[in-house]
């Protein structure tokens, strides 16, 4: 099939797709030349497998699957799958929403290759999914606490490790180095989103 | 195993000792630092445990606190043996979110950057592979050629491996007539040392011994475990992004792809070396179209791309381009993103999400090394102890990107 494909041609794929998934599908948008579908959360496998195995689509492959944290929103993440057909050739994104208690069904029965990608996610956010077969931290410390890629999450960690000359190991303590310098450097005529400085006054008129 | 022993009582018994022990991180066959927990039954691997993450750098962490021409560095830092196929995804992402033309020129030189970083890459990969089956030659070898390399890159952005050479919008400076001269007398050389190579390591009866039928993936494994690149091609699936899904001028080009057979250790190998001989082919044709194409290197707007020197010099205008661009940057569009090359491991791909501002929002970096990784374990089994390493080595892993 000819690449790049149409916008058209995404759109009439999403709607088909939106339509003959028996809702495992829940939406799509086209975008930047590519194709998002969103999924309900507790469907999620029968919309890959559905994906995968339907003579139009074929997706074989998972190319990604990664978190996103929107700590404003009240399902603070997404979970984006990332497909692609080699025979088709085309690829899709999927999406599905949930929180830090929500599990989510895992796809290593579909994905084979979901397996690490999966315990990536759960480190770096802690979103579960359930019925992983070895869900454990990859590639943080042994024994590190939190899920450094959460928003809430600070750039410079809680700890920092040296080594100890008198112990004769490495040990690990709280950050004492300088704060990152985090300026901002939005225009504060293009939107900012906080008060400028002398501007409270018109606020409290 | 109490009742095999039973069953033949004329066999002594001999006690089953089950052996854990730990490949690296220390280990000069694990390319960097790689924790392999192996699971062995006398030599005869059972399960294979890899524990990554000692090069975990919180890149992707990084990057959201910083600004999208901040953060081009960092991809240097990821795979490293090939740095600028890195940048050219996360160009190519921003490109696709903003909407920005590359000119032709800067086109090319794209293309032949990238290709002489996949012939750094196979380079260091097929030679270091020949040493994790035992011979020491072809590492110097191959690494005479990689320096010639890095001095090309050394001219090209004054960086012998950390480039930080391919912006939004194009390459941060013109070549010099000379070093486009040098770069197609170098291809035309190039042919001498890959048949040196070819002639030390292709017919060897060591190296055959140990890849020949080692590793065998089939057709059905590399598209069920996401492989991509050299791992998918080795098993004879004709996928290459550069043909299947073009990018860059790819499509102008005239150059073929090299598929596997059996899918084993020694295909890929194969399937490398040809790459390069490729390769090679595309940058020649770079240096025949550079030549009579002159032009800018990158897009004229200068709300992606810096004045000259010279202009800010006399133009206020170009004066405060520079410094916004070099203290706020540019915004991007929001939205989501995904952009992929072919990268000498395989698919490289960025998942740039957006929200308006001069940061990414969240940029997912998809290394191609860590499905590969993540196939050790199935691989590995039922395979002897010393093959561990011959199977690791044409997975071509690098830690940079893996870890991340």
């Amino acid at each position: 099939m000819s690449w790049p494909q149409t916008s058209d041609h995404m759109e009439m794929l999403g709607q088909a797709m939106v339509a003959n998934s028996a809702g495992a599908i829940a939406g799509h948008s086209v975008a930047y030349g590519e194709l998002t579908l969103t999924a309900p959360l507790p469907r999620i496998v029968d919309a890959l497998t559905y994906l995968r195995d339907h003579k139009d689509y074929q997706f074989q492959q998972l190319i990604d699957l990664c978190g996103v944290d929107y700590p404003e929103r009240v399902r603070r993440f997404d979970v984006v799958y990332h497909l692609l057909s080699l025979t088709k050739n085309h690829r899709v994104r999927l999406k599905i929403e949930t929180d830090e208690d929500t599990p989510v069904p895992t796809v290593t029965g579909v994905y084979p290759c979901a397996d690490w990608f999966e315990r990536e996610a759960f480190d770096m956010y802690g979103i579960f999914f359930e019925g992983h077969p070895d869900l454990r931290r990859i590639l943080t410390d042994y024994g590190f606490h939190g899920h450094p890629l959460r928003k809430d999450f600070p750039m410079t960690g809680y700890v920092e490790l040296r080594y100890d000359d008198e112990l004769k190991r490495v040990v690990y303590e709280p950050v004492k180095s300088v704060e990152y310098r985090n300026w901002d450097f939005l225009s504060p005529w293009e939107g900012a989103d906080y008060v400028l400085p002398g501007d409270e006054k018109v606020e409290a008129k | 195993m109490a009742d095999d022993a039973s069953l033949t009582p004329h066999v002594p018994e001999t006690p089953v000792r089950k052996f854990n022990i730990n490949f690296g991180p220390q280990h000069p066959a694990a390319h960097g630092v790689l924790r392999l927990v192996l699971e062995l039954d006398g030599e005869i691997v059972e399960r294979v445990d890899p524990h990554i993450g000692l090069l975990h750098r919180g890149t992707e962490k990084l990057m959201e606190y910083r600004t999208y021409l901040q953060n081009i560095p960092y991809f240097d830092r990821l795979d490293y043996v090939a740095p600028m196929n890195q940048e050219h995804a996360f160009c190519l992402a921003i490109e696709k979110l903003m909407g920005i033309e590359v000119p032709i020129r800067g086109s090319l030189i794209r293309v032949m950057f990238s290709e002489i970083g996949r012939i750094l890459n196979h380079l260091l990969n097929v030679t270091t592979q020949a040493m994790d089956v035992g011979a020491l030659t072809p590492p110097l070898w191959g690494f005479e050629e990689r320096e010639k390399l890095m001095v090309f890159y050394e001219r090209a952005c004054g960086a012998r491996l950390h480039a930080n050479y391919f912006r939004p919008g194009g390459v941060h400076q013109d070549l010099p007539e000379a070093l486009i001269n040098d770069i197609g007398d170098w291809a035309v050389a190039f042919a001498r040392p890959m048949a040196d190579i070819d002639k030390l390591i292709t017919g060897n009866r060591i190296f055959k011994q140990r890849n020949v039928d080692i590793g065998v993936v089939t057709k059905d494994e590399a598209i069920k475990w996401g492989f991509s690149g050299v791992m998918v091609r080795g098993s004879g699936i004709a996928w290459d992004l550069r043909r299947s899904q073009p990018y860059e001028c790819y499509d102008d080009f005239d150059f073929d792809i090299p598929l596997g057979v059996n899918g084993d250790c020694y295909d890929r190998y194969l399937c490398r070396m040809q790459e390069m001989r490729e390769s090679t082919k595309i940058i020649l044709q770079c240096v025949e179209r550079l030549k009579r194409t002159p032009g800018p290197v990158m897009t004229e707007d200068n709300k992606v791309s810096p004045p000259r020197r010279g202009e800010m010099k006399r133009s206020m205008e170009a004066l405060i381009h520079h410094f916004k661009l070099y203290t706020e940057g540019f915004r991007t569009p929001p939205g989501e993103v995904y952009a992929c090359v072919e990268a000498p491991k395989g698919e490289f791909g960025v998942f740039l999400v957006s929200d308006g501002t001069n940061k990414p929002y969240r940029c997912k970096i998809r290394a191609p090394g860590y499905p590969h990784l993540m196939a050790m374990d199935w691989m590995n089994r039922g395979h002897m102890l010393a093959d561990v390493s011959a199977i690791l080595g044409s997975l071509d892993i690098v830690f940079g990107e893996i870890d991340r």
